[in-house]
């Protein structure tokens, strides 16, 4: 009702032009019927009309961000449309996309740092609640530190060579490890101790962990492994030996990611990325494009499948024990709500300094190409809500992309040195990046521009990471300290 | 030892003898009792030139023994983790190691010291002064000789005034005064134009570059704006350096080529 006085009251203001216009949502569907709107409304009328429209049951509005003609509605209708052709015959489609309700503040100082690694640290990851830390290094340790006196919790010995990777299960009470020689293995998150036998099988290291998803299994069975000998392969946690090994790369396999559907996607340096069924793998497609090695993989569906049953906006709230059963339909529906927006979308960053948009679960076919860079595409990820994509290059830039078409948004530009690791604030409003030049940047993606600058590592950072209640950011390094930054 | 190729000859028209391969096998064979007798035997000169190509032979040999050892015996691994320590990401690239970069960086410092540079032409021929300058004898009868007539070009700058006659003593006469150099870059073989903005450095002597003085093998410092070269910071670059490759007073211009 207030909305529709406010639209009264400014048609009286007759020297301002009117346009007719309808809300349409990011899948297509229109809102309500054909509106009469003045030129000079503001974005945040134009929020309180959606909300009306929308009627929610919750109490608080969905912040929204327009869209008219692919250009944002940033003040007013009438600035982002001074440089288009007004039809007065057509009716103009403002696309509304809703924003994640709650805003992440960005973190600006570096709370502490945390030595106690004798070699560089080389991967550092959050649990999927964003409770626990760990970190693996050149020194063959895996550590858990706690967070809350950030101090070490826990020094895991047993690996032989440099932890190359670590991974966390989608229920946050084990976390996966593997070193140069090939093998893996995993440890208890509550006592630091190693749950079961190292997983033997690859011949080379081991260079990439991913877990099934939680919706799939609740029980946190089965892990993949990729190795640079060019097979990826499937292991049962729980029996400590290899199911199936998908064999198939003439080279090695840089790269996997577990879909939601059961799917398993593998990036290699012979320049093609596999899709392989998990069950019982068989490979459905080989996806060819990229002209040399393909680096880094990101699936749209990333941040969901990573905090399963978690939900970051729940952070403050207490929490009550879900059993496993109501904890995956839970994890299911996070999914399928993601879903929603559009199906499951994978991007690949390689060597040849592009990147692919692909639709794996459907097309051989690329949806994008998204060129641009001037050198090596290291990481890719896409944000929580799967609108962006960002790519972080030895170009010492990093491109944003639109997440559906792979069109080209902007360039953050800052670096001095190649940035190695990028990761997304879980609203996707902020992106940290940390670089060979030893500092991570903030960057804010309303602005498109540098948010904050974050100094204080040694030499090069190797691993960022931003936990998933965005509270906290993780970085290590060649300096062998981890440093976590708050707000 | 045969002085003429009939051995191949025959071998080539008639083929070999039924039980060559067979002779030349057993020959092979007894060869080790033909060495340890000529090893005892020889002596003199001969012998001491025998003993040493033995001893070169059995060195080799030795090696490649060892080597097959080596290949066969599985060492028992030391448990030692290599320094080091690099992501995934970083493991199949190439990166020089820090101490490359340093021990570079501290090598183009001393190189920058010493004043030793990278040029096209790094030696050109020593011009001594009786060449460069020639004697202009001046006074009333023509005796003092103490002013010198610069007979190779030079290039004297914008704003050049000559200082009192009386107290001049290097001529720099107009027509060997030369602004443009003909600037060659040495990727692209085109060949520009260029201001002169000044004479960096004559190899022959310091002397002749405070003059203004070119001659083959000089550095000297053009305007290059014309080019349109820009650097990685945006900045618009307008000066480099480029070397003289001709004689500039037999030819009447000057030619360079541009140290990129």
């Amino acid at each position: 009702m207030v909305s529709k006085r406010k639209l009264s009251e400014s048609s009286e203001k007759d020297e301002i032009a009117h346009v007719l216009a309808q809300f349409k949502s990011e899948s297509g569907e229109l809102l309500e019927s054909p509106i009469d709107l003045p030129l000079n409304i503001t974005a945040e009328n134009l929020q309180l009309i959606c909300n009306a429209f929308i009627e929610k049951n919750d109490s608080e509005p969905t912040p929204y961000t327009f869209f008219v003609k692919d250009i944002e509605v940033t003040t007013n209708l009438a600035a982002a449309l001074k440089n288009e052709v007004l039809d007065s015959e057509k009716v103009l489609e403002i696309i509304y996309q809703p924003q994640a309700v709650f805003q992440v503040r960005a973190v600006t100082r570096c709370t502490s740092s945390l030595p106690g690694h004798s070699e560089a640290v080389i991967s550092v990851s959050f649990s999927p609640d964003g409770k626990q830390l760990a970190s693996g290094s050149g020194d063959t340790t895996v550590r858990f530190w706690d967070l809350n006196t950030e101090s070490p919790l826990f020094t895991c010995k047993g690996h032989k060579h440099w932890v190359l990777c670590t991974a966390w299960s989608p229920n946050g009470q084990t976390l996966a490890s593997a070193c140069k020689t090939g093998e893996i293995r995993l440890w208890d998150s509550a006592t630091g101790t190693q749950k079961g036998k190292p997983l033997v099988g690859h011949k080379q290291w081991v260079t990439w962990l991913v877990w099934e998803p939680f919706h799939l299994n609740p029980h946190c069975r089965k892990l993949a492994s990729s190795s640079k000998d060019g097979d990826v392969r499937i292991w049962d946690v729980v029996i400590g030996s290899c199911l199936i090994n998908l064999a198939g790369h003439q080279q090695g396999v840089s790269c996997i990611r577990w879909g939601g559907s059961g799917l398993i996607y593998s990036a290699s340096q012979d320049r093609t990325v596999k899709v392989w069924r998990s069950e019982d793998g068989i490979l459905c497609r080989t996806l060819q494009g990229h002209a040399h090695w393909v680096n880094t993989l990101a699936l749209s569906t990333d941040y969901v499948l990573r905090t399963g049953a978690f939900e970051p906006a729940e952070v403050g709230r207490p929490q009550k024990i879900l059993s496993p059963e109501e904890a995956q339909s839970k994890a299911l529906d996070r999914y399928k709500l993601v879903q929603q927006i559009g199906p499951e979308r994978l991007v690949s960053g390689s060597d040849d300094f592009t990147l692919f948009l692909w639709n794996p679960e459907s097309d051989k076919k690329h949806i994008a190409r998204m060129t641009g860079h001037q050198q090596l595409v290291n990481d890719v990820k896409f944000s929580p809500d799967s609108r962006l994509i960002a790519s972080a290059s030895f170009d010492k830039s990093i491109k944003i992309w639109d997440g559906r078409t792979g069109t080209f948004i902007t360039t953050l530009r800052g670096h001095v040195q190649a940035v190695y690791q990028i990761a997304w604030s879980a609203d996707s409003r902020l992106l940290v990046s940390g670089s060979a030049d030893s500092t991570l940047k903030v960057w804010n993606l309303k602005t498109k521009k540098l948010h904050l600058d974050l100094p204080g590592h040694g030499d090069e950072v190797f691993a960022v990471d931003w936990s998933p209640d965005s509270q906290r950011v993780v970085s290590g390094g060649r300096d062998k300290v981890l440093k976590i930054w708050r707000y | 030892m045969p002085q003429n190729e009939h051995i191949e000859l025959f071998q080539k028209r008639y083929g070999f003898r039924m039980d060559y391969q067979e002779r030349q096998r057993k020959k092979k064979a007894r060869e080790h009792k033909l060495q340890s007798k000529m090893a005892q035997k020889l002596i003199g000169i001969k012998g001491k030139i025998f003993a040493k190509k033995r001893y070169s032979e059995k060195v080799q040999l030795k090696r490649t023994i060892k080597a097959h050892e080596e290949k066969k015996t599985r060492k028992k691994e030391d448990g030692k983790v290599p320094e080091g320590a690099m992501p995934a990401y970083l493991l199949d690239r190439e990166n020089t190691s820090q101490a490359k970069l340093l021990s570079s960086m501290v090598k183009q410092k001393r190189k920058e010291k010493a004043g030793k540079w990278d040029v096209p032409l790094p030696k050109v021929r020593a011009q001594s002064e009786a060449e460069v300058f020639r004697v202009l004898k001046t006074g009333k009868s023509r005796r003092k000789g103490w002013k010198r007539l610069v007979t190779k070009v030079c290039f004297v700058g914008e704003g050049f005034t000559r200082k009192p006659p009386k107290y001049e003593r290097f001529v720099r006469p107009m027509a060997l005064r030369f602004k443009k150099a003909h600037v060659t870059h040495p990727e692209l073989k085109a060949t520009f134009c260029l201001p002169i903005v000044g004479v960096k450095k004559n190899p022959n002597s310091p002397m002749y570059t405070s003059l203004g003085v070119i001659t083959k093998g000089t550095i000297i410092e053009v305007n290059v704006s014309e080019l349109g070269l820009v650097t990685q910071g945006g900045k618009v670059v307008w000066g480099k350096y480029a070397q003289v490759t001709n004689n500039p007073e037999n030819d009447g211009c000057i030619n360079a080529i541009l140290l990129v």
